[in-house]
């Protein structure tokens, strides 16, 4: 099936919750409404002409100029050979969302490093701790606006830069 | 020990907790698991990762896309050349740049030469877990080989940097084929002399059969990615299933897990599956070498690399599996976001759950059967 079909697909079984289908790139996408992303993931995985029974990569990306903060989800069907990209808008300032994790077991660790590196609340998760840093780290540095925190345990963590031109 | 056994035996245990790691020869790197056992037997074994986190996606935002293939190499050291393919192909695409055709040859030889020094790593290694010490020497002689060709080739023994955007950083040449086809000829009799020496092994197969077994429903769940999932019977590889390069050209077989000694999908499949892409790996070089066509071996591409902003996802069959790279960007210098989605850190995810129930010795059978590389779950 392709992109432009599970749309239409997913737009009859789902009114006004999924939009802003773009289909003319690479990887074909579409917004869902934050509400109802596990709704649309369960149908995604079940229905039988779908089958997304793989969830490729879970991971969130920064806009601050939008105020916002996207979750991506990224599917594929073994059994179809299709793929589609979901993603979700999220406020910056409190983004939270249910967790996936009771329809892809592996969603538990991506959206533990989401919520790492991005702050990202996944309400219901069963383990939700940093993964990749301390606990007692501040911020989640994969926003675009993190300043490092200067000194962590007694060590700093300031150090010049080593070339001054390919820093931004 | 539950009730009734403790009444059967009358013996009493309590649980204990232990850290392995993040120091421990059969965690392959810094990682670490806190076991908690009761005896030998494992109750739970909770990975603990992130002490190798060196924030390779937050510098992918600070460099520009010519300079960020070297930090791709770090991703996994033993398996540098793939994420530098992957990282090129995502941005080809975003650019709209053509790789020219001996550069793809060139691409498929480095990789494949790349594929069989990690599998050797990882079935000498794993070897080494269970206590055969001998197959990981020999294995590690022919990595040692595969290391000096990559030297006439790139330059470089472990970190490349050899695949550029575009195509490849040095053309390579006449002589090192002759050197490769020389090595494939000495390699091909070595894989025999290995499955002599281990894989037909009574005590190795003992320790593995039928130990930590994945379902077709749990590796599909979990996301488990090349050699772990189609060692539970899934015939699924990126270099045939979504091609890319000039794999279609080229007649290889994929293969699965057989259930030869134990269950579906025990770690014995797993590591049989790595033994048999070695062959493979090793089929494909010989095609590549004999179909390389003349040519430049890198497009033009524009030394500020500025593509339109856009998204792709590009993925590649690494050793460990699907490798993506998630790219966004911008239209400026730099790539708006950089997201590397590896085969270990899902691999990982798995561990919890299959270690439940399991002795102790087995976990060390179950972690090195899913190959799993530190660099790579942390990035």
């Amino acid at each position: 099936m392709d992109a432009k079909e599970i749309y239409a697909r997913l737009e009859k079984q789902f009114p006004g919750k999924v939009s802003d289908f773009k289909g003319d790139v690479s990887e074909p996408y579409l917004l869902v409404d934050g509400q109802a992303i596990i709704e649309v993931c369960r149908f995604l995985r079940d229905d039988s002409n779908l089958k997304f029974e793989v969830l490729s990569d879970l991971t969130g990306v920064d806009w601050p100029k939008e105020e916002k903060i996207q979750v991506v989800y990224h599917l594929y069907s073994y059994a179809q050979k299709h793929q589609i990209v979901l993603k979700v808008n999220l406020p910056r300032d409190n983004p939270k969302i249910s967790t996936a994790e009771g329809i892809w077991k592996v969603a538990n660790w991506f959206e533990r490093e989401v919520y790492d590196l991005f702050g990202v609340i996944f309400e219901g998760h069963s383990d939700l701790r940093r993964i990749m840093l301390p606990e007692d780290w501040v911020g989640h540095p994969l926003r675009k606006d993190y300043v490092e925190q200067e000194e962590y345990d007694g060590m700093s963590t300031q150090r010049a830069p080593l070339v001054e031109k390919l820093l931004r | 020990m539950n009730e009734t056994a403790q009444a059967e035996t009358g013996f009493f245990a309590e649980e204990m907790t232990i850290s392995v790691g993040p120091q421990h020869p059969s965690t392959h790197g810094v990682l670490r698991f806190v076991v908690k056992t009761d005896g030998e037997v494992i109750n739970e074994a909770i990975p603990d990762v992130g002490y190798l986190h060196r924030s390779i996606e937050k510098i992918g935002e600070k460099v520009t896309w010519h300079g960020y293939v070297p930090y791709t190499d770090r991703a996994d050291y033993l398996a540098a050349m793939f994420a530098n393919q992957v990282f090129c192909m995502a941005a080809e695409k975003l650019g709209s740049v053509e790789v020219t055709r001996r550069g793809e040859f060139c691409r498929v030889i480095a990789c494949e030469l790349n594929r069989i020094a990690s599998h050797l790593i990882s079935v000498g290694t794993f070897g080494q877990d269970i206590g055969a010490m001998t197959p990981f020497v020999h294995a590690l002689r022919e990595r040692e080989t595969i290391n000096n060709l990559m030297e006439e080739i790139c330059g470089a023994r472990l970190t490349y940097n050899y695949i550029r955007i575009g195509g490849v950083g040095y053309d390579i040449l006449p002589e090192t084929c002759t050197r490769i086809t020389e090595f494939l000829d000495h390699f091909e009799p070595i894989v025999d002399e290995f499955n002599r020496l281990l894989s037909g092994n009574k005590i190795f197969i003992e320790r593995l059969a039928g130990v930590a077994v994945v379902s077709r429903e749990d590796a599909l769940s979990y996301n488990l990615v090349g050699p772990n999932l189609r060692g539970s019977g899934i015939k699924w590889d990126i270099r045939r299933d979504i091609p890319y390069s000039v794999y279609p050209e080229l007649d290889f077989e994929v293969p699965v897990g057989t259930a030869q000694v134990g269950k579906l999908g025990d770690s014995y499949d797993r590591y049989w599956v790595r033994i048999r892409e070695l062959q493979e790996s090793s089929k494909i070089l010989r095609q590549c070498l004999k179909m390389m066509p003349k040519g430049p071996a890198i497009a033009k591409v524009a030394r500020k690399f500025k593509p339109p902003a856009g998204e792709c996802y590009a993925r590649v069959e690494a050793p460990r599996g699907d490798m993506g790279f998630y790219v966004i960007a911008d239209g400026s210098e730099y790539p708006y976001r950089v997201r590397i989605r590896t085969g270990s850190f899902t691999a990982m995810a798995i561990i919890d759950k299959l270690s439940k129930g399991i002795m102790v010795a087995d976990l060390i059978a179950l972690i090195g059967s899913l190959d799993v590389d530190a660099p790579e779950i942390d990035r």
